[in-house]
């Protein structure tokens, strides 16, 4: 045993806690494939967890606490494979004889506690992230299957009630079964599909964590960094996808940021005017790294195309030193791979700084008839900052102050109100002036 | 979380370290930077190789390892993890391994937590 008598069972309760941190999702996906069915997987991990808080806190954690999780919950699945007529259901559908299938699903039993744990994992993912469930639901059972989450903190991350997390994960399971969706690594021909899926709901985590889109809190990090780790976990399983460090490079570089990204009052400090010296230098160098690896895969997909512009401000020692004419041009290859008016207006701005404001004002002005970006708050808020330097105070003052109506952070509102107050006292600047003629 | 583990020997046997035990930390390394939870992480050379510079009494001096400590500091590991259990876990696993297979072999390591933007971050 490894821990000595003297820990008290609050602190053997955590050490369990921790181990199932670290092998919950191993445990869940290794017998999802024996048992072929995620709900009934979960359910014997969980049988499992019982069992070990029960037992180590007595006897001591196991050397092997995967190994035993995994052994415990083996157990309990021939146990209900033995009796439950689910079993019976399951033989009809592969069709096969009894007694064959029981050796078989022992085998497999056996099986998984060698080395498919990488491959299971990776089914795992696969499938919780599978494009037929509804993106709360993939969300939902992504952190409550591979982040080892309760539906308790799901529901504190996501703002929203509990019973309406546990309703998005018990539909999520079913629908599973329903559509016979196989516990599987997706064929071929799927699979840039089915990695976009997986891709996609790793970075909405992220985004979640980063940016709340309403209310007051800027910053929830424990999503950040549960995304960061499933990136993390993607990427060692899938070394030959450029998109899954392209991926994980965007997570690692942008949270490089979150230290310096909010005033000690909370309030939010835009890129530019961040002090860098409080970027997280080894996420920088973690994310530069992952970059280069996707890069050298080979053509840069939309997530490794979003780190590289990432990483023309990680690079850069001050604002000053950024390349935008590199940025710029990655918006270009950006907008040809996802079309998209976000794409188009965050090029305005690299354009703008590149080649000078009015440059940048051309294509922003473009996107004024954009439905996408109608009700958009970023979108008056870059007319503004390029109005603004053209020194056309007034109507940059208007802008911000559109912006700041449209969004719905409330942090972020104050900073578009602070930047037309800011403007204001060019209000009464004589219109033949030239700084007001730009 | 960042935790930072510095692994100290006190003990070891003449013989160098068994290719089993090296290859099973480099196992457990794999595991944990695939779990998302190793960032970084190396051996250090001897302190012989290394220097120390001291502040004492005003006086600033610099001076070549090898230390004359009881425990030399071996190697280190920063993990991201959500409790310091987590960090426990993954530091004793890495000691296990010495324990398992380089018979004779003591030492100890350190879990200490990193401060982060938590630490500074507003007052609610």
């Amino acid at each position: 045993m490894l821990y000595p008598g003297r820990m008290t069972v609050a602190d053997s309760h955590r050490a369990v806690e921790a181990v199932w941190r670290i092998e919950s999702a191993r445990v869940i996906a290794g017998l999802a494939r024996m048992v072929h069915d995620i709900g009934l997987a979960e359910e014997l991990a969980q049988d499992a967890l019982v069992a070990a808080l029960e037992e180590w806190p007595r006897k001591g954690v196991p050397n092997n606490p995967g190994a035993w999780l995994m052994l415990t919950a083996k157990h309990r699945a021939i146990d209900q494979f033995r009796r439950r007529d689910t079993y019976e259901r399951k033989l009809q559908e592969v069709g096969r004889d009894m007694e064959l299938r029981q050796e078989r699903a022992e085998a497999e039993l056996d099986d998984a506690l060698d080395d498919h744990i990488g491959d299971d994992l990776l089914r795992l993912i696969f499938t919780v992230c599978h494009p037929v469930l509804p993106t709360e639901g993939r969300l939902a059972l992504a952190l409550r299957l591979l982040g080892g989450l309760t539906t308790e903190e799901i529901a504190r991350a996501f703002l929203v009630p509990e019973p309406t997390v546990g309703q998005r994960i018990f539909r999520a399971k079913r629908t599973l079964t329903d559509k016979k969706v196989m516990i599987d690594l997706p064929p071929p021909g799927e699979l840039p599909d089915r990695l976009a899926s997986v891709l996609e709901i790793i970075y909405l985590i992220f985004n979640e964590g980063y940016a709340a889109t309403a209310g007051d809190d800027w910053i929830r990090p424990s999503l950040c960094q549960e995304a960061m780790r499933l990136g993390r976990v993607l990427a060692g399983l899938m070394p030959a996808e450029p998109e899954a460090h392209g991926l994980l490079a965007l997570m690692e570089i942008q949270a490089s940021r979150i230290p310096a990204r909010t005033a000690p009052d909370g309030a939010p400090i835009l890129l530019l005017d961040q002090d860098r010296s409080r970027w997280d230098r080894l996420l920088v160098r973690r994310g530069l790294a992952a970059l280069g690896r996707a890069e050298a895969l080979g053509t840069l997909g939309p997530y490794s195309l979003q780190a590289a512009i990432a990483a023309c401000h990680a690079r850069a020692l001050t604002p000053e030193a950024t390349d935008w004419e590199r940025m710029a041009a990655l918006y270009r290859l950006l907008a040809h791979v996802t079309p998209s008016p976000i794409v188009e207006l965050n090029r305005a701005v690299a354009v703008g700084m590149a080649h000078g404001p009015a440059r940048g004002l051309e294509i922003a002005d473009s996107l004024q008839g954009e439905r996408a970006l109608r009700g958009y708050a970023h979108l008056p808020a870059v007319r503004g900052d390029l109005l603004a330097k053209l020194g056309r105070a007034e109507e940059a003052a208007a802008e911000f102050g559109r912006a700041a109506e449209l969004t719905r952070n409330e942090r972020e509102r104050a900073l578009f109100r602070a930047r037309a107050t800011a403007l204001l006292p060019a209000h009464d600047r004589h219109p033949d002036d030239p700084a007001a003629s730009g | 979380m960042r935790y930072l583990v510095t692994l100290k020997v006190s003990a070891q046997p003449e013989e160098p370290p068994p290719a089993d035990l090296m290859e099973a930390i480099f196992k457990l390394g794999q595991q944990a930077t695939e779990a998302g939870a190793l960032l970084d992480n190396s051996g250090l050379a001897p302190s012989a190789e290394g220097a120390r510079v001291e502040v004492s009494g005003g006086r600033l001096t610099v001076t070549d390892g090898p230390f004359a400590e009881a425990k030399e500091l071996i190697s280190y590991a920063l993990y991201e993890v959500k409790t310091k259990e987590e960090a426990v876990e993954w530091a004793s696993r890495f000691v296990k391994l010495h324990r398992d297979l380089w018979p004779g072999w003591e030492g100890e390591a350190d879990v200490l937590r990193l401060f982060g933007p938590e630490d500074f971050a507003p007052p609610a």
